[in-house]
C-alpha cells in the first residue's frame, strides 16, 4: 500500500474512532447522532430495504449519464466544428449552471411527474456541463502541427475527428466524466427529495420524518459507495480506452 | 520543377518575406538555410497553404497552384506520430485519409519498414521506441504520401548526433532511391552542406534568397573535405553579417 493510501486510511479511521468515542462517552441518543458502528450495522442489516431504492437511484443516475452524454458529445463536437455556435451557445450553457438545481426540481416534478424522468433530467443537467466543457477544451487543445499534418494528408473533418481529435480529447473527456458522475447522485437525490415514490432520496426523507437517523446515515453511506463505484468505474474505463497514455 | 515567384507575406505590417523568388529543379535536394526566426517556417506554412500568401505565384511542374498542400509530402522537426497508434498504423495514415487501397499500402509500408530498419517494430507504440526510430517511422509516413515533392521542416534538429547522421543517410536514400524532389529548411550549416545539391542562403527581415550555391561532388560528403570547410566558413560569415546588420 502506498504512503498516500496509508495516510488516507489512517485519517479515515481516526475520524471514525473519534466519532464513535464521542457518541459512546457523551451517550448521544441514536436519533440525534448514531455512532459509525450503528450506521454500518443498519446499512448491512437493512440492505433488503435499501437495495430496491438504491437500484432506482442507480437507474436514474445511469440514465442521467446516458442522457448527458447524448447531449454533451454532439454539442461539444458542434461547437468545435462551428466556433460561431460556441459563441452563440456559451452564455446559455453558463446560465444553465447558474440556476440552482433546487429551484428546478419542483418544476420538473410538475412537468414530468413522480416517476424517474424528472430525476434523470436533474442528473443530466448537472452532468452535461463538465462533460461538454472538458471535451470541447480537449478538442481545442490538439497541437497545431498535428492539425496541419492531417490537413496536408487531405483528411476530412470527420476523419480528423475520428483519428485525431477524439483520441486527443479522451483524457479531457474522462476528467469531465469523472466530475460529472460524482455529482450525478446530487441531481438524482434532490429530484427524489422533491417528489418520488422510490429511491434513496425518498427513503432518506421517510427515515428522517420518523427520526430513524441511523437509516438516514446508512442511506448516505450507500450513496457514497455508489459515488465511489462510479468514480472507479470511470477510472477503469479510462484506463481501458487510453492505455497508450498509461504506459507513457 | 517548383517555382516561387514574388511571394509575399506580411504580419502586423511587417513583411516576413516580400517578392521572394525561388526555383527548385526536379529531383534535386534544395536546402534553404538561414538563421532562426528569419521566416523559414512561415515560408513553409505559405507553401503548404496553412497560411495564405499576400501576393505571389506558385507553380509545380509548370502548373500554377494556390499552394502545395495536396501536392507535397511534409516532414516536421517533431515526428508527429500519434501515440495511440502503432508505428505501422501511423505510417498508414496518409493511405487511410487519402482513400487509397489499404492492403496495398500496408504491404508497401512493410517493405519500407524493412528498408529503413524498422522491421519487427511495426506493432510497437511510438513511446516504446527510440527518437531515431520514431523519426524513421515519420519518414516512412512521408514516403507513404506518394508525392514527388517533399518538404522537410528541420526534420533532424531534435535528434542526437548519431541518430542524425543515420537519418541524413536515409534522406539521401529518399532522394536517390525514391526519386523525389526535396526542399529542406534548416539553420544547421553542416547538415546543409552534407545534403544539399542546391543551397539557398536566406537573408533576414524580410527573408529573401540572398544567394544560390550549387554544390558538386558525390554524396555522402565528408565533413573534413577542405572545400566544404572553406564553404562553411564563408556561409557562416555571410549569415553572421546579415544578423549583425539587422541588429544594428
Amino acid at each position: 500500500m502506498s504512503r498516500a493510501n496509508f495516510l488516507a486510511l489512517g485519517i479515515l479511521f481516526l475520524l471514525l474512532g473519534l466519532w464513535e468515542a464521542a457518541c459512546r462517552i457523551m451517550e448521544i441518543p441514536l436519533y440525534i447522532l448514531p455512532p459509525p458502528s450503528a450506521i454500518v450495522r443498519t446499512a448491512v442489516l437493512r440492505a433488503p430495504l435499501i437495495l430496491p431504492h438504491a437500484l432506482t437511484t442507480a437507474l436514474e443516475i445511469i440514465c442521467g449519464i446516458g442522457l448527458a452524454l447524448a447531449v454533451a458529445i454532439p454539442l461539444a463536437m458542434g461547437m468545435f466544428a462551428y466556433p460561431w455556435l460556441e459563441k452563440a451557445l456559451s452564455p446559455f450553457l453558463v446560465a444553465s449552471q447558474a440556476i440552482p438545481v433546487f429551484a428546478l426540481a419542483p418544476l420538473l416534478v410538475v412537468w414530468l411527474g413522480y416517476g424517474i424522468a424528472g430525476k434523470v433530467l436533474m442528473a443530466a443537467i448537472i452532468i452535461f456541463f463538465p462533460i461538454t466543457v472538458s471535451l470541447l477544451e480537449g478538442f481545442k487543445g490538439c497541437d497545431r502541427e498535428f492539425r496541419v499534418l492531417f490537413r496536408l494528408m487531405g483528411a476530412g473533418f470527420w476523419q480528423t475527428m475520428r483519428l485525431l481529435y477524439w483520441p486527443w480529447a479522451l483524457p479531457h473527456f474522462f476528467a469531465g466524466l469523472r466530475v460529472g458522475v460524482t455529482v450525478a447522485t446530487i441531481g438524482a437525490v434532490i429530484g427524489e427529495w422533491v417528489g418520488a415514490q422510490k429511491g434513496l432520496g425518498y427513503l432518506m426523507i421517510q427515515a428522517n420524518a420518523r427520526l430513524k437517523v441511523d437509516l438516514v446515515f446508512a442511506v448516505i453511506l450507500w450513496l457514497s459507495l455508489m459515488g465511489l463505484l462510479l468514480w472507479f468505474g470511470v477510472g477503469w474505463l479510462e484506463k481501458k480506452c487510453i492505455c497508450w497514455k498509461n504506459n507513457q | 520543377m517548383l517555382s516561387v515567384s514574388g511571394l509575399t507575406k506580411v504580419f502586423d505590417q511587417q513583411p516576413v518575406f516580400s517578392g521572394l523568388d525561388l526555383t527548385v529543379t526536379r529531383n534535386r535536394f534544395a536546402v534553404l538555410i538561414g538563421p532562426s526566426g528569419c521566416g523559414k517556417s512561415t515560408f513553409f506554412d505559405v507553401l503548404t497553404g496553412v497560411t495564405p500568401a499576400d501576393a505571389g505565384q506558385l507553380s509545380w511542374q509548370g502548373e500554377e497552384v494556390c499552394h502545395l498542400g495536396e501536392l507535397a509530402a511534409y516532414m516536421h522537426q517533431k515526428d508527429l506520430l500519434l501515440p495511440w497508434f502503432s508505428l505501422l498504423e501511423n505510417s498508414l495514415l496518409p493511405a487511410r485519409t487519402g482513400g487509397g487501397d489499404l492492403c496495398q499500402a500496408r504491404s508497401r509500408a512493410l517493405q519500407l519498414f524493412s528498408r529503413l530498419g524498422l522491421a519487427g517494430y511495426e506493432q510497437h507504440l511510438p513511446h516504446q521506441v527510440s527518437g531515431g526510430m520514431r523519426q524513421r517511422c515519420a519518414l516512412v509516413r512521408t514516403l507513404m504520401f506518394n508525392r514527388d515533392l517533399i518538404l522537410l521542416d528541420e526534420p533532424l534538429s531534435a535528434l542526437d548526433a548519431i541518430t542524425r547522421k543515420s537519418l541524413q543517410s536515409l534522406l539521401l536514400l529518399l532522394q536517390n532511391e525514391f526519386d523525389r524532389t526535396l526542399v529542406m529548411i534548416t539553420h544547421d550549416v553542416d547538415e546543409a552542406l552534407l545534403l544539399a545539391d542546391d543551397l539557398y542562403l536566406l537573408s533576414v527581415k524580410p527573408m529573401g534568397v540572398r544567394e544560390k550555391i550549387v554544390l558538386h561532388g558525390d554524396k555522402p560528403r565528408r565533413f573534413d573535405d577542405p572545400e566544404l570547410l572553406a564553404m562553411k566558413d564563408t556561409i557562416l560569415q555571410k549569415l553572421q553579417g546579415d544578423i549583425d546588420h539587422v541588429s544594428r
